[in-house]
């Protein structure tokens, strides 16, 4: 018989933050997170290698600081739910590997889970207590992933819209604050200097939105020729001998992301017909897509949902919550044997 | 985690390698209650909870029955080293006992009263080494260290025993180790992989110009 308060311990360790949540059904009760954010800056992006050694370092402290902060023991919990995919191959072997021994050792179920419908499940984590509301589309924006989904049923029935082609834009605002001189990661640095820009001073290209490419990528994103034409901007008022005015240029490429992300999310709400709109993802924090977002959907009559940051940013609380949902519907465990999927289809919300 | 010395206490070890395959085992008062491995090098995180439960299936015992965790530490591939790592470490946090790191080239040399050098596949055509005095696994003499075949013969330390390749380690061999080395009071208590490279990443050197 299905537990419908069922506790469970999440892991996830998909790109460089180390997360272990507890939750109990819908109700918060630790969220601990590591990251090695400072270990990747010399080197302007997140690097595999360094976020899958972090992941090892931090996982004995997550662990016991979940454990401590949701007063319970390994014994109380109903299930472990972990990310098996999508993420960074090395970095995710090392939550699965851990989730797995832990499971085993504690003889509990084991939920391998799908990362970016977690992100849509910490929605399930209100603080007011209300229920989470489906259908909805859900724009998942992280240095990781670009994503648009539409959500009816967070166990059965989450479809992919449309990702990003090539950079996924936490990256490119990563590159883009790098050519301008600001500190990684890009976001909140753009978002600072942006502040005193004109966002209308330079029109930047909106990616995959011209009529021809609207046919094949309709939701698709796309923010690598974004980055070129800020590139060749910056180059050019160089080459000239110009100042370059940094606040025009952060402001015009942020309100470049921000509207084509926006754009196209209101655009699936009203194509698909579903009056709600969940921002996950780290991108989530920047205080221009959201503006842009509530001032669209407020227009176009669209409730938006946007979670407390620490459950947009990558967590094991949103995976654990998505891991309680399952077993409160009374789905069955993985196989123990499941492996991970970097490429792991949002269609597989568990595997 | 408690503490790693063991004085008289039974113990009940619980052994986890993934620096080559995957070897799981179950080790009590010098005997191998079970041991399961899977040599292939890419599927550590796939099977290692499997092989967790087979062992203590054929052991006839329970997760709570183990009383230490090991770890092996490698060297090896890091991708696959850090899953058992990983196991080791949420096992023993899952039951809040002891855990240990044992570098995997003692697992090799476990139970050779005469010396040897110890070597193993490091990829990018170098080996990882480690030379062991007579008397066996408790005296290491140098490593692991890398080097590759043909410098081998010129390091001091590690070209004055045979060799002894291996394409496998077995965690049984890692469990016996930590067993008789926690009854002489040796610390284990340090488990983090022994990597030997620094992760491929270059400081980014500035941003790359679009206009030629
Ligand atoms: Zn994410």
């Amino acid at each position: 018989m299905p537990v419908t308060e069922p506790l469970v311990l999440g892991i996830e360790t998909s790109c460089d933050e180390t997360g272990v949540g507890i939750v109990r059904g819908r109700t918060l009760l630790a969220n601990v997170i590591a990251s090695s954010m400072d270990e990747h800056a010399v080197f302007g992006g997140v690097v595999p290698e360094i976020a899958a050694r972090a992941h090892v370092e931090a996982l004995q402290s997550t662990i016991e600081q979940a454990l401590h902060d949701a007063d319970v023991t390994v014994e109380d919990l109903d299930a472990i739910a972990v990310t098996a995919g999508p993420g960074l191959a090395g970095a995710l072997m090392v939550g699965v590997g851990a989730a797995k021994a832990l499971a085993v050792a504690a003889n509990k179920p084991l939920y391998g889970v799908n990362h970016l419908v977690g992100h849509v499940g910490a929605d399930v984590l209100r603080a007011d207590g209300t229920d989470i509301e489906l259908p909805t589309v859900a724009l998942l924006v992280s240095g990781g992933h670009t994503s648009l989904l539409v959500v009816r049923d967070l166990v059965d029935d989450v479809q992919m819209l449309g990702e990003t082609i090539d950079d996924a834009a936490g990256e490119a605002f990563d590159k883009v604050a790098r050519l301008l001189g600001l500190p990684y990661p890009g976001g909140p640095h753009i978002d600072r200097v942006a502040a005193d820009g004109d966002p209308r001073a330079i029109a930047f290209p909106r990616g995959l939105t011209l009529p021809k490419d609207m046919a094949k990528h309709r939701y698709d994103f796309s923010f690598s020729g974004l980055k070129t034409s800020v590139a060749r901007f910056v180059e050019t008022a160089q080459a000239a001998g110009h100042d370059v005015d940094v606040a025009d240029v952060a402001a015009s490429f942020r309100e470049a992301v921000a509207d084509v992300l926006v754009r196209k999310a209101v655009a699936a709400c009203q194509a698909y017909d579903v009056p709600r709109l969940l921002l996950g993802g780290g991108v989530a924090a920047n205080a221009r897509v959201r503006e842009l977002a509530e001032e669209r959907c407020a227009a176009a009559g669209i409730e938006l949902r946007v979670p407390p940051l620490s459950l947009c940013t990558d967590n094991g609380a949103m995976i654990a919550a998505l891991g309680a949902h399952l077993v409160a519907r009374g789905i069955a465990p993985s196989a123990l044997d499941f492996p991970v999927d970097s490429t792991l289809p949002v269609s597989t919300v568990q595997v | 985690m408690g503490q790693s010395g063991m004085g008289d206490r039974m113990t009940t070890i619980l052994a986890i390698d993934t620096s080559a395959g995957t070897s799981v085992a179950i080790v009590r008062d010098g005997e191998v209650l079970s041991e399961h491995s899977i040599d292939e090098i890419r599927r550590h995180a796939e099977v290692v909870g499997d092989l967790i439960v087979r062992c203590l299936s054929d052991a006839g015992i329970t997760a709570a029955d183990i009383t230490d965790v090991v770890a092996g530490r490698g060297p090896g591939p890091f991708t696959g080293l850090r899953v058992g790592i990983a196991a080791a470490i949420a096992f023993a946090v899952g039951r809040t006992i002891p855990l240990h790191g044992v570098v995997s080239h003692d697992a090799v040399a476990w139970g050779r009263a005469e010396p040897c050098t110890v070597v193993t596949d490091a990829r990018r055509r170098e080996i990882a080494v480690s030379s062991y005095a007579a008397g066996g696994v408790a005296h290491r003499v140098a490593g692991p260290t890398l080097t590759t075949n043909d410098e081998l013969a010129t390091v001091a330390d590690l070209a004055d025993y045979p060799e002894c390749r291996a394409d496998t380690i077995s965690a049984a061999a890692l469990a016996l180790r930590a067993e008789a080395g926690l009854r002489l009071g040796i610390d284990f208590s340090d488990h983090r992989a022994i990597y030997l490279r620094a992760p491929d990443a270059v400081p980014s050197a500035g941003p790359k110009k679009v206009l030629s």
